[in-house]
C-alpha cells in the first residue's frame, strides 16, 4: 500500500479566502437556481434506496424511511437533482486534481505515528459515523451545517456548531490519529 | 432580474423574472439535471483546489496547524448570507421560496454529536471524501464506503427510532426568530464572529507552525 505522510513542499492549493469567495458565491448561484443549497449525502442515500429497491423493491415499500424516495410515477429515484451533483463533486476533484497535478496512484495518506491500516479503518469508522449522523441531522457539512445556515436556518446552525464543537473537545482523544 | 424574450404575436417583450427559477419552473427541458452537474462539479473543483482532499489538511482544525476548514467555511457561508440579503434587497430573488432547512431538536442534536466523532475519526465529511476519492486517495474511497454503511444502517434500524427522529420539531425556524432578531443582525454577528475567528486563528497558526519542518498535509 503506498503510504503519504510527509511533504516537504508547501502544497498548491488556492488561497482559502478566495476559495471560501468562489464556494459563497456558487453557494449563492445554487440558490438562485434551485431555492435549495449544496448536499453531499443526498447522492448516496438515493443510491442506496434505488439498489435496495432493485433487490427487495417489497421491503422497501414497507419501510416508512426508504419509501418516502421512491418516486411514485415508478421513474428511478437516482433521476435527481442531488444524484447529479453528487456525480459533478467527484468528477469536479477529478479535474482539479488533475490541473494541480495532484492525481496519483491509490495511495493512503495518514500520520507518521499510524499505518495505513489504521488509517483506513478510522476513515470506515467515520464514513459510518457521518452517514448515521447526516441522516439525524438532516443532512451533513453540506446540507445542514453549510447550505443550511446560509439560509438562515436553526437547526443547521445547530448541527454546524456541535459538528465543531464535539470535534474540538474530542480531538485531544484522537490526536494520535493525526498529529 | 429583467429577462428580454421573443414571441410570435407581441415581438420581444421584457418581463421581469425572480429567482428561484426551478422550483418556478421556469427552466424546463430536464435542463436542471445539466445545471446540478456542472454546480456538482465547481463544488467538487472547489473543494478540492482548496486543499479538502486531504484528511490531515481538514483535521489540521483542531489542533491548531491549519485553519484552511474554518476560513472557506466561514467565508463562503458570510458571502452566501449576504450575497442572499443583497438579492432580497433587489428583488432577485423571493426568499419565500428559499428552502429553510426544518429543525427538529433532539434528533438534530444528536446527528450533529454523531458528526462530529466522525469528523475528526474519518477526517472528511461526505463532499470533501468525493474529492479525495476522485484524486486517488483510498482513506476517501473507504470513507464514502462507510457513508453507504451508515446510512444503510440508519434507514434500516428507522423504526426503532421514528418517534425520537420526529420529536421536537419546530418548522422551518430561522436562527432570527429563535434568538429575536432580524436576519440582517444575524448575518452582521455571523461576519464579526467569523473576522474575529480569522484574526485569532491566524495568531494561532503562526505560533504552532513555529516548530514544523515539514509540511503536514
Amino acid at each position: 500500500m503506498i503510504s503519504e505522510t510527509h511533504n516537504e513542499k508547501r502544497p498548491n492549493y488556492l488561497n482559502p479566502y478566495f476559495g471560501g469567495l468562489l464556494l459563497g458565491l456558487l453557494l449563492l448561484a445554487v440558490f438562485f437556481l434551485a431555492g435549495r443549497g449544496l448536499s453531499a449525502t443526498g447522492a448516496l442515500k438515493l443510491s442506496i434506496a434505488t439498489v435496495e429497491n432493485i433487490i427487495a423493491p417489497g421491503h422497501v415499500e414497507n419501510s416508512t424511511y426508504w419509501s418516502k424516495f421512491i418516486p411514485e410515477d415508478g421513474s428511478s429515484p437516482l433521476f435527481n437533482w442531488l444524484v447529479f451533483a453528487g456525480l459533478g463533486t467527484f468528477f469536479g476533484g477529478l479535474i482539479s486534481g488533475a490541473v494541480y497535478g495532484r492525481l496519483g496512484k491509490l495511495r493512503v495518506e495518514h500520520s507518521p505515528k499510524i499505518n495505513a491500516k489504521t488509517r483506513l479503518v478510522a476513515a470506515g469508522i467515520g464514513g459510518i459515523l457521518f452517514g448515521i449522523g447526516s441522516q439525524f441531522g438532516r443532512g451533513c457539512s453540506s446540507g445542514a451545517a453549510l447550505s443550511g445556515t446560509a439560509a438562515f436556518s436553526f437547526g443547521g446552525l445547530l448541527v454546524l456548531m456541535l459538528m465543531f464543537g464535539v470535534g474540538y473537545v474530542v480531538a485531544y482523544f484522537f490526536r494520535k490519529l493525526w498529529i | 432580474m429583467w429577462l428580454l424574450i421573443f414571441s410570435e404575436n407581441y415581438g420581444y417583450k421584457k418581463i421581469r423574472i425572480m429567482g428561484p427559477l426551478i422550483p418556478q419552473g421556469l427552466i424546463i427541458g430536464q435542463w436542471d439535471f445539466v445545471i446540478a452537474l456542472l454546480i456538482g462539479m465547481a463544488f467538487g473543483f472547489i473543494l478540492e483546489a482548496s486543499g479538502f482532499s486531504s484528511s490531515r489538511n481538514i483535521a489540521g482544525v483542531f489542533y491548531g496547524y491549519n485553519f484552511v476548514v474554518l476560513r472557506v467555511f466561514f467565508m463562503a457561508l458570510v458571502v452566501a448570507m449576504i450575497g442572499l440579503l443583497y438579492f432580497d434587497y433587489f428583488g432577485w430573488i423571493n426568499m419565500d421560496l428559499v428552502y429553510v432547512l426544518p429543525t427538529f431538536l433532539p434528533s438534530m442534536i444528536l446527528g450533529g454529536v454523531i458528526m462530529g466523532f466522525g469528523f475528526i475519526i474519518g477526517g472528511f465529511c461526505p463532499g470533501t471524501s468525493f474529492t479525495a476519492a476522485a484524486i486517488g486517495k483510498l482513506d476517501g474511497f473507504v470513507f464514502i464506503g462507510g457513508v453507504f454503511i451508515g446510512i444503510f444502517l440508519f434507514g434500516e434500524g428507522f423504526p426503532l427510532f421514528e418517534e425520537f427522529y420526529t420529536a421536537g420539531a419546530l418548522g422551518n425556524i430561522t436562527i432570527g426568530e429563535v434568538i429575536g432578531m432580524s436576519n440582517q443582525m444575524v448575518t452582521l454577528g455571523v461576519t464579526i464572529v467569523a473576522l474575529v475567528a480569522f484574526w485569532g486563528t491566524w495568531l494561532i497558526e503562526k505560533r504552532v507552525r513555529k516548530n514544523i519542518k515539514l509540511f503536514k498535509f
